[in-house]
């Protein structure tokens, strides 16, 4: 930043810089600056009348909004808080808010309306000019202070005693630490609990909506079904927690129309399972077209191909969904085979 | 018309499949009804079934095949059951014009009730599959409208929005808003997943869940639904919200600014 | 002057109550003295300049409704059964946030009312500083000796989305759950660190039971107090820089024209609070905001289409949208490109606007005062990138609705985000050449009207025939106005070889000054103004018509 080096002739002259507080206008500049117009007269600075008139509407302004926080009091008072109203064109209301938020906000209006109103009809609009100081100190005063701190760091010693300055600076840059030591406990380290899941060897498929575990005969082709692991149930503690990365999409495809092998393999008769979690940044992602097979994230628009190891096809993001592998167990019920093989969700630095 | 005698035997074939499974789903009606009067329906079932085959023909054939069996225009409609005609005719979907944009859209109805009964009777006839839903199905007595929310979030909200105002699909493929759809066609989409939406047959979604999630909808998106706050603004989130906040909060603002430092009207000049 | 006299007439114990009070005050605080040069101290009148304090005050209308909604919000995940009067809602599971949140807005007398008002308030008082935030850029308002007031302004623009935030996810609504959600999975994407500040910041894994209370001191403690100190001081900085004022006939560099604070000042601002207040309130009265009973309590295994969050991170969620899916697997890691290049690039654009005062600054080499604005059209160069950053920032919020513009626009949703994707790369380009062309335009014209004359509209028909139009001659205001602005000449790097025949060293750094001096305000960039000696020799030649 060596501004120094431009030539002062590149800047343009500034007008009071160059020709002191006010042009006058001249034969030799046409440009020049004809300084502040002359006053002109408001009609309610010459008609008596008229400024009564402002006075008045001033006033009534003031009145309105008295009235309206009276309308305020007596519509906390008096309406319902569950009364609903009908009205044009905004719709079906709630009254109370309705009623409280116009009286408030006229008689909170009228006394700014009122306020300005009364600033600009009746208060002098006589336009004053104000003179600016540079807000630079003067040379002196510059010197003076640098002085003055020369004085003071002399008197420190510090620059002197070495010692003394080299501890300090060291005792100030430990200090904080302990504030850092402080949040450690924020929070546990991640170790390895984003690879797992609930899920595990056994674990029956339960449905969302019946809470039943899953049968392959329930799951129609076209349909979509939400499943969670058994033993998982909405007032557990850690119900959220374990949601987050354990809900499943399920559909059913026919066989010969999943094109990838592994999927193909860790199905049930085309039943696939699929975590809901997109692994974009975790949104639940269940836009499930049945006829293209895609499904697609209402939040980020990452697009998957379900026939094609849920391969993305559109948007952000980075990788497929991960799959569940299924099978049937002795009952008849829908099964895992194993927690998913990669880990569900946003992917991260220590996923690999 | 030869091709079409040959094949009478399989409607007629598949009549006694439905009327089987009639027998044992409605077992209850079944059981109190006269059996006179249950051979009259029997004549006005294939009656209807024959009106609808003659209606079908006409008006759906070209591109869903002379025997229901689907072409390279129009799916095979057999086993997709009366709630599917019901749904796709009433709401005026079906029959499609030739040259569609990504999805059919929903337009008038040009059928008569009557009209899409015949159809559906002789779609149902084709192959099994679910049946109009009724009243008693889709009606609000006995449905619990909390569970229905939270039915509706996790099963429906993501494609539909939170209250059924619709949203976007790949490709401009999109989720049609539900306001104003009745809960009969609310029910069959649910039951039959109509176009790209997938269904949620009574195995995953009970009919007690579907009755429930109507239900919801009625409350939160229905003619008398109340929202207490004021405008909705669409019922679409922040965006809608950001737009109203712009244009109507700081415009007006800006609009109150521009009035406060306005010059005062000066007294005339002469 | 007056005060002399009034205290010879003064005698004890007489003086009004008022008068006494004020003694007393100054005895104590000295505010006489702070009155001496504050009390009539000028404002300009100008709409745009109250555009702060459109802020100003919804800001304070925020602190003043967020105060009162603290006292009936619990910020607590602790799952509780729903009892409330919201039907749709009964018997559900939801956290103690939700359900107080429920409660606020359905069973507190006006509790949704100041709800809606502190939610619009911050819609409204977020697009204020960001507007205002514009006009500061495009009149030059930036310049010495306004930077630092101006890094005040940004870091409270940037803080305000961040406690907008915040706030928007304290109801732990499915809305806003998913929007955090959004952020640990952006956080997630930070190398090396990220996962540890994720599990730092929920208390291990997603979404564990205690980020509403930790985003609540943050909401309303942590940013909302460096707020309100760097509003404090925004607010000293102007009163003691003294306002700006565009050009005109007696407003020079060294003085500020307009009205005194006390009276006409205090009446016009302190009125203007409550005009803001009024109107806010009216729109919280008809507009719902944020209806958190239709979207519902927050699980992560749920979510609704159309998930936005406010707008004010509509241009982080335009990026993340358009973002193709990148990911790099190396050795064992994860490089979350397709996450962490959106997140780096919205710090990149807010910094970008952030730091262009002093670029421009670096550009002139002007170390001068500057208090009179620039029009945007006489500095063409910076109005340029100004408006291409706009596009940047519009493109990006079109990108993070672009589901509802493809439903409401019946388009693909694909073929939104192709356009934004190129957009975001061609879009700020034409707008910069555009707009310099219309800035260079506008130049020309100024300087046709100041040496020709404003166009009438009156056709005359000349003795030999000819049609003309009448052009009448500015007058002298105008003509001041018209030709007050500043034109700097680009900057020369001189020979490349000193007298002596040796070859200058000269700095990388300089060339590239030189290079941008020459794209502000060479030929190309700037009209030059007309002069004295061109204006008399049109006036003088041809006479007036």
């Amino acid at each position: 930043m060596s501004s120094q080096d431009i030539p002062e002739e590149n800047l343009p002259a500034q007008q009071g810089h160059a020709h002191g507080a006010v042009d006058v206008a001249d034969e030799k500049n046409p440009f020049a600056d004809p300084g502040l117009p002359p006053h002109e007269h408001r009609i309610q600075d010459i008609d008596e009348e008229a400024a009564k008139r402002s006075e008045r509407t001033v006033a009534l302004l003031f009145t309105v909004s008295m009235l309206a926080t009276i309308g305020f009091i007596v519509s906390y008072v008096a309406v319902p808080h569950d009364r609903s109203i009908y009205v044009f064109p905004i719709g079906h209301v709630s009254a109370l808010n309705f009623a409280l938020g116009v009286t408030l906000g006229l008689a909170l209006f009228c006394i700014g309306a009122g306020a300005v109103h009364w600033a600009r009809t009746l208060m002098s609009d006589v336009e004053v000019a104000d003179e600016r100081h540079p807000i630079e100190a003067s040379p002196e005063l510059r010197a003076k202070v640098h002085e003055d701190f020369r004085q003071g760091a002399k008197e420190s010693a510090l620059g002197r005693r070495k010692l003394i300055r080299n501890t300090m600076l060291g005792a100030l840059t430990l200090v904080p630490l302990s504030g850092v030591m402080l949040l450690r406990d924020l929070g546990p380290l991640p170790g390895t609990s984003l690879r797992h899941t609930m899920w595990s060897k056994g674990k029956l498929l339960v449905n969302m909506n019946t809470n039943e575990p899953l049968r392959p005969e329930d799951v129609a082709v076209g349909s979509l079904t939400f499943a969670k692991p058994e033993g998982l149930e909405e007032h557990d503690e850690d119900f959220q927690k374990e949601i987050a990365k354990a809900a499943l999409m399920i559909v059913r495809l026919q066989p010969e129309n999943i094109k990838d092998k592994r999927e193909l393999e860790w199905s049930h008769e085309g039943i696939v399972a699929y975590s809901k979690i997109c692994t974009h940044v975790g949104c639940p992602i269940s836009l499930y077209e049945q006829q293209t097979h895609h499904v697609l994230c209402p939040c980020h628009q990452s697009t998957f191909d379900l026939s094609d190891g849920a391969r993305v096809i559109f948007g952000p993001a980075g990788h497929a969904l991960p799959q569940l592998r299924i099978g049937v167990n002795d009952e008849g019920y829908l099964e895992a085979l194993g927690d998913f093989e990669e880990p569900v969700g946003p992917a991260f630095w220590e996923r690999g | 018309m030869k091709k079409l005698s040959a094949r009478r035997r399989h409607p007629l074939a598949a009549l006694v499949v439905l009327l089987l499974a009639l027998a044992c789903t409605g077992g209850l009606y079944a059981a109190f009804a006269p059996a006179e009067k249950a051979q009259a329906d029997d004549t006005a079932q294939s009656l209807a079934i024959d009106e609808g085959k003659k209606l079908y023909t006409v008006g759906c054939a070209s591109c869903h095949g002379t025997g229901g069996q689907g072409g390279s225009d129009g799916p095979s409609l057999v086993g997709v059951g009366a709630a599917a005609v019901d749904f796709q005719v009433s709401t005026g979907r079906m029959p499609a014009a030739t040259s569609q944009g990504a999805q059919v859209p929903k337009k008038k109805n040009i059928y008569t009730r009557a009209q899409i009964d015949q159809l559906a009777a002789y779609i149902a006839s084709l192959g099994a599959g679910p049946a109009v839903p009724t009243k008693e199905q889709y009606g609000p007595e006995g449905a619990d409208i909390a569970k229905g929310g939270e039915l509706f979030r996790t099963n429906c909200a993501q494609c539909h929005n939170f209250t059924g105002k619709g949203g976007a699909l790949t490709k401009g493929k999109f989720a049609p808003s539900l306001t104003d759809v009745e809960p009969k066609h609310i029910y069959e989409a649910m039951q039959t997943g109509p176009q790209n939406m997938p269904s949620f047959p009574d195995t995953t979604l009970s009919e007690q869940n579907k009755k429930d999630i109507i239900a919801y909808l009625n409350a939160v998106n229905g003619d008398e639904t109340e929202n207490p706050g004021g405008l909705e603004l669409g019922g679409l989130g922040p965006v809608s919200e950001g737009l109203f906040g712009w244009i109507f909060g700081l415009g007006t603002l800006i609009a109150v600014a521009v009035w406060v430092a306005a010059r005062t009207a000066k007294a005339k000049k002469s | 002057m007056s005060t002399t006299a009034s205290n010879t007439s003064r005698s004890r114990g007489k003086a009004p109550g008022g008068e006494r009070v004020a003694d007393w005050a100054d005895g104590r605080l000295g505010i006489y003295t702070l009155a001496k040069s504050n009390m009539r101290k000028i404002f300009p009148d100008h709409w745009s300049f109250m555009l702060g304090e459109v802020c100003l005050y919804s800001f304070l209308i925020i602190i003043l409704t967020g105060v009162y909604l603290t006292l009936f919000f619990h910020p607590s995940m602790n799952e509780v059964q729903y009892h409330g009067s919201y039907v749709p809602l009964q018997g559900q599971l939801m956290s103690e946030a939700f359900n107080s949140t429920l409660h606020i807005s359905f069973d507190v007398r006006g509790g949704l009312l100041i709800r809606q008002i502190h939610h619009w308030a911050a819609v409204v008082f977020i697009a204020g500083m960001f507007v205002h935030m514009m006009r500061v850029f495009f009149t030059g308002a930036f310049r010495k000796p306004r930077e630092v007031n101006w890094l005040f302004g940004f870091l409270l623009f940037v803080l305000g989305m961040f406690t907008g935030f915040t706030g928007y996810s304290l109801p732990d609504d499915l809305l806003s759950g998913t929007g955090v959600r959004f952020m640990e999975g952006a956080i997630l994407s930070v190398p090396i660190v990220g996962t540890y500040i994720s599990f730092f910041l929920f208390g291990g894994e997603f979404p564990g039971g205690d980020f509403v209370a930790r985003f609540y001191s943050i909401h309303i403690l942590l940013l909302p107090g460096i707020m309100l100190g760097l509003v404090v001081g925004h607010l000293i900085l102007v009163f003691y820089h003294k306002h700006t004022q565009f050009a005109g006939p007696g407003k020079t560099n060294n003085n500020v024209v307009g009205m005194p604070l006390l009276p006409v000042y205090m009446a016009k601002a302190g009125g203007f609070f409550f005009l803001v207040f009024g109107v806010i309130a009216f729109v919280a009265a008809i507009a719902q905001i944020n209806p958190i009973w239709a979207i519902g309590p927050y699980r992560p295994d749920q979510v609704s289409t159309g998930a936005q969050p406010d707008w004010y991170m509509g241009m982080a969620e335009g990026l993340i949208r358009a973002m193709p899916g990148w990911e790099i697997n190396l050795w064992g890691h994860t490089l979350v490109l397709g996450v962490f290049i959106p997140l780096v690039l919205f710090g990149v654009i807010l910094v970008a606007i952030a730091a262009y005062p002093f670029i421009e600054a670096w550009v002139t080499g002007d170390k001068r005062e500057h208090h009179i604005l620039d029009r945007p059209r006489n500095a063409p160069t910076r109005t340029a990138f100004g408006v291409a950053w706009l596009t940047v920032y519009f493109v990006m919020l079109i990108g993070g609705g672009n589901d509802l513009f493809a439903t409401h626009f019946h388009l693909s949703i694909n073929a939104v985000t192709w356009f934004v994707r190129i957009s975001y790369f061609v879009g700020p380009v034409i707008a910069f050449i555009v707009t310099k062309r219309i800035c260079l335009g506008l130049q020309r014209r100024d300087k046709d009207k100041v040496l020709h004359g404003r166009e009438t509209g009156t056709i005359k028909r000349l003795p030999h025939g000819e049609f003309i139009e009448v052009h009448e001659p500015l007058s002298q205001e105008q003509l001041h106005t018209l030709t007050a602005h500043d034109q700097y000449k680009p900057l020369q790097l001189g020979p490349a070889v000193d007298e002596n025949g040796v070859e200058r060293k000269v700095r990388a750094t300089q060339k590239v000054r030189a290079k941008l001096s020459e794209a502000y305000f060479g030929e190309e960039s700037q009209i030059a103004k007309p002069s004295v000696e061109e204006y008399k020799e049109i006036t003088s030649g041809h006479g007036h018509h």
